[in-house]
């Protein structure tokens, strides 16, 4: 264990983090057209609406800290995948403007489908940038050297797909948590399906990469991972019976954790498989670290300053808990 | 054209649209602080009112600041991945100490100050708005540092062609960033005072909610008259700073082609620039102005532009203007300050319509002036992304145009899309008025608040 080990680690925390946090404010945003009128739609926007900016930061920070720690891994990536990565920021810009546009507006309709069509633009890009990611990127001396359409294949294209699922997972597990009536009814539902579907899709994943990337069985199948990598999925199992008998006895917290539970098993299984790599195939954590003073000086700042936001991001949590309530909006 | 100049004129573009939400969002933050502990001071129901009414103009400006900040921080990696490589060790940190310090801070709380009302006790509400502020600020802090260091590397040292961190506290306490901050800052307050102040000026004059806007453009026109020479002053430290760190630059934003060796250096307050022939046509010049102003001596030298090969100068007719625009509105605030004071003393502060109305006029241009700053510094900063360490033309991504045409056109149809619903709806949020009716959430009452005056109420008085 090094400094660059402990970074890729935090990096891999706070991409996590990111991903169930605004994966589930996503997942709502694309549940947005299944409310029947406003009124339900107001209950689906108010669950999220005092947390979704704090979820989207961790982004903005991971942004920040993958430049700091790892900034050719940064710089590759975002030159390589210039469409996705943009196209991810255009569905975040008419997802962030909605929620306010739409409170001051009378007619609500073109900022309703802004805001599902941000979301699920914003999803679709982040799956594609993650297909792209595992599919390779090319590089020569230290800077992308491939094409402007490299990440458009098929592989991405279905990463995009299953993680439309997998947001819409977690979206509707959280509206199980935060609403009532019958929100709540059509949420046990389409969690219930998008479950399935995210299983299908785990399963299709799990054929796939091999097939894709060759080199992944091979490290996977090699020691030491074989050793540990057989408890992802016997997580992710468990996980899917975790949030199917919740769903079906209607407990209202548990199916949320299952579902991270689902993610966290994908997540980790991925991350054993290219660790040590920065950038498959062939560009290695330590080829992308910065100097170890510029790691050293902002884990400073992660030490001492992600603890204290991780504590007041709970207390926000904590303050509107429960259900929510109409009377909480501010317009 | 090619990859880097639509790059450049990308990010110019994106930007120029960012920052007009930053500079408000800072000053209306620290207004709101102020109008939430003038209320729970006094007790006075009218600051009330005027926290719920700004603070959803607050929301709407924060939130297309949000989203246009976001694009800055991909388009560092997009399309300046050189650039972004080469000083990652210097500059990066910098950008993730702004997400972990200010981002965080001010998107965690933003959520309590707009929803908490019901939820929370009165003194964790205000405390949630002193932290948004301070995340706002904290922001500007991280974010003006880092483009100081563009302007003034401090810091580094160079091994193996590759830029190398030697002292933190040097690169963020980089010559430039003192006087950098203390302006935007300022700017941002003053921008904020006189767009407050502008929009309190209309409905008085329009004569609605009277009460309520005299008393919002009373805090303004307060906060305006200490910024307002504030300012000047913070500009001349600028200026110096400029000229002792950045001559070239300085060169260029007066026009200033050679250096006066005998004598002391004009100011031109007219001229227009031929870069070509290497002097300006149709000089207006004050004799002995600039070395005033940049050394506060009646014959102080001043390097000109001559003194710099032509590719090492930055473009000057632009940088003439915008500096000299920037200046006047500057100089224009402070004459508008005067009047005031001038009012204030007759006790006519309120009812001189000339005066409200010249409130009205000058209410954008705080936006223009810090829109022509940045123009400024970024254009005076040319050719050198860092300055004297990466040329511009040295720092952009290995992409295709196509890519940057691409993001170009949805960036212009997507934000113009944006901000033309945001001028909508903030037109909107204006008209509708605030809200004098409501009752004051149970959590938030004090004990024995007395009731609205039937005077503070209503439209027409």
């Amino acid at each position: 264990m090094n400094l660059v080990h402990l970074w890729f680690g935090l990096v891999g925390l706070v991409v996590i983090l990111y991903v169930v946090l605004d994966g589930f404010s996503l997942g709502v945003g694309m549940l947005f057209p299944t409310g029947v009128d406003e009124t339900e739609r107001d209950v689906m926007m108010g669950s999220i609406a005092p947390v979704w900016d704090a979820n989207q930061t961790w982004i903005v920070f991971g942004g920040g800290a993958l430049f700091a720690a790892f900034p050719m891994i940064y710089t590759v990536l975002f030159s390589a995948l210039y469409i996705p990565l943009l196209t991810f920021v255009f569905g975040l810009i008419f997802r962030g403007v909605a929620f306010e546009f739409r409170a001051n507006s009378s007619r609500k309709t073109s900022w309703n489908r802004a805001f599902f069509w941000g979301c699920l633009v914003a999803t679709f890009a982040q799956g594609l940038t993650l297909g792209a990611y595992l599919g390779g990127i090319r590089v020569t001396n230290g800077y992308f050297s491939g094409g402007a359409l490299d990440w458009l294949s098929p592989f991405p294209i279905m990463v995009g797909c299953a993680l439309i699922a997998g947001y819409i997972l977690l979206g509707s597990t959280y509206l199980v948590i935060k609403t009532s009536g019958a929100v709540q009814e059509r949420a046990f539902v389409y969690a219930k399906r998008s479950g399935w579907t995210v299983a299908g899709f785990m399963v299709l994943v799990s054929i796939w990469t091999p097939v894709h990337q060759p080199f992944l069985t091979v490290r996977w199948m090699s020691a030491p991972r074989i050793y540990f990598v057989w408890i992802f999925p016997l997580l992710a199992v468990a996980g899917f019976c975790l949030l199917f008998t919740s769903l079906r006895k209607k407990r209202e917290i548990c199916p949320f954790f299952a579902s991270v539970l689902i993610f966290l098993s994908a997540y980790l299984g991925l991350q054993s498989a290219i660790f040590p790599n920065a950038i498959l195939p062939d560009v290695t954590i330590s080829q992308a670290a910065s100097q170890p003073q510029t790691q050293l000086f902002t884990l400073w700042g992660v030490i001492f300053v992600i603890p204290v936001v991780l504590a007041y991001t709970i207390y926000s949590y904590w303050v509107f808990r429960g259900k929510v309530q109409p009377a909480d909006g501010y317009h | 054209m090619d990859a880097l100049m639509l790059s450049r004129i990308q990010f110019g573009l994106t930007t120029a649209f960012h920052i007009l939400f930053p500079t408000l969002t800072i000053g209306l933050a620290v207004f709101l602080v102020i109008v939430e502990l003038l209320w729970l001071r006094s007790g006075d129901e009218m600051y009330y009112r005027m926290y719920r009414f700004w603070v959803k103009v607050f929301a709407v400006h924060f939130a297309v600041g949000v989203v246009s900040g976001i694009t800055l921080e991909f388009e560092f990696g997009t399309n300046f991945a050189r650039f972004s490589q080469a000083v990652a060790n210097i500059f990066a940190p910098l950008l993730a100490y702004e997400g972990m310090t200010a981002f965080f801070l001010e998107a965690g709380f933003l959520g309590i100050m707009l929803f908490g009302w019901n939820r929370v006790p009165r003194i964790v509400h205000f405390l949630s708005t002193c932290l948004v502020a301070a995340g706002a600020t904290l922001s500007a802090f991280w974010i003006v540092a880092a483009n100081a260091w563009m302007q003034t590397p401090a810091g580094y040292s160079l091994s193996d062609g590759t830029l190398q961190i030697k002292s933190f506290s040097e690169a963020i306490f980089n010559p430039a960033m003192p006087t950098h901050l203390a302006h935007m800052l300022a700017a941002s307050f003053e921008t904020t005072a006189f767009a407050l102040a502008g929009i309190s000026a209309y409905f008085l004059l329009k004569g609605k909610y009277t009460s309520f806007y005299r008393r919002t453009l009373g805090l303004a026109l307060l906060m305006a008259v200490v910024l307002a020479p504030l300012q000047i002053f913070l500009g001349d430290q600028k200026g110096r700073e400029v000229a002792e760190h950045q001559p070239a630059k300085l060169a260029a934003m007066e026009a200033h082609w050679e250096t006066n060796r005998t004598g002391g250096a004009p100011f031109l307050a007219f001229a227009i620039p031929d870069m070509k022939a290497e002097k300006n046509r149709m000089e207006l010049a004050i004799p002995h102005g600039l070395s005033l102003l940049i050394t506060h001596t009646w014959n102080g030298k001043v390097t000109g532009l001559k003194e710099f090969p032509a590719w090492d100068r930055p473009y000057v007719p632009v940088l003439f203007w915008s500096f000299r625009i920037m200046a006047g509105i500057g100089f224009l605030f402070l004459g508008v300050m005067l009047w005031a004071g001038w009012l204030w003393r007759k006790r006519r502060l309120f009812e001189s319509r000339a005066f409200l109305k010249a409130l009205v006029v000058v209410q954008p241009l705080g936006f223009l002036a810090t829109e022509l700053g940045w123009v400024t510094t970024e254009m005076g900063r040319q050719p050198w992304m860092a300055y004297g360490l990466i040329r511009t033309s040295e720092g952009v991504s290995p992409i295709p145009a196509g890519n940057v045409v691409w993001s170009l056109l949805l960036f212009l149809a997507f934000f113009g899309l944006v901000g033309a619903s945001y001028a909508y709806y903030l037109r909107k949020i204006l008209r509708r008025g605030p809200d004098l009716e409501s009752p004051v959430p149970s959590v938030q009452l004090r004990s024995g608040m007395q009731p609205l005056q039937q005077s503070d109420r209503g439209t027409s008085q």
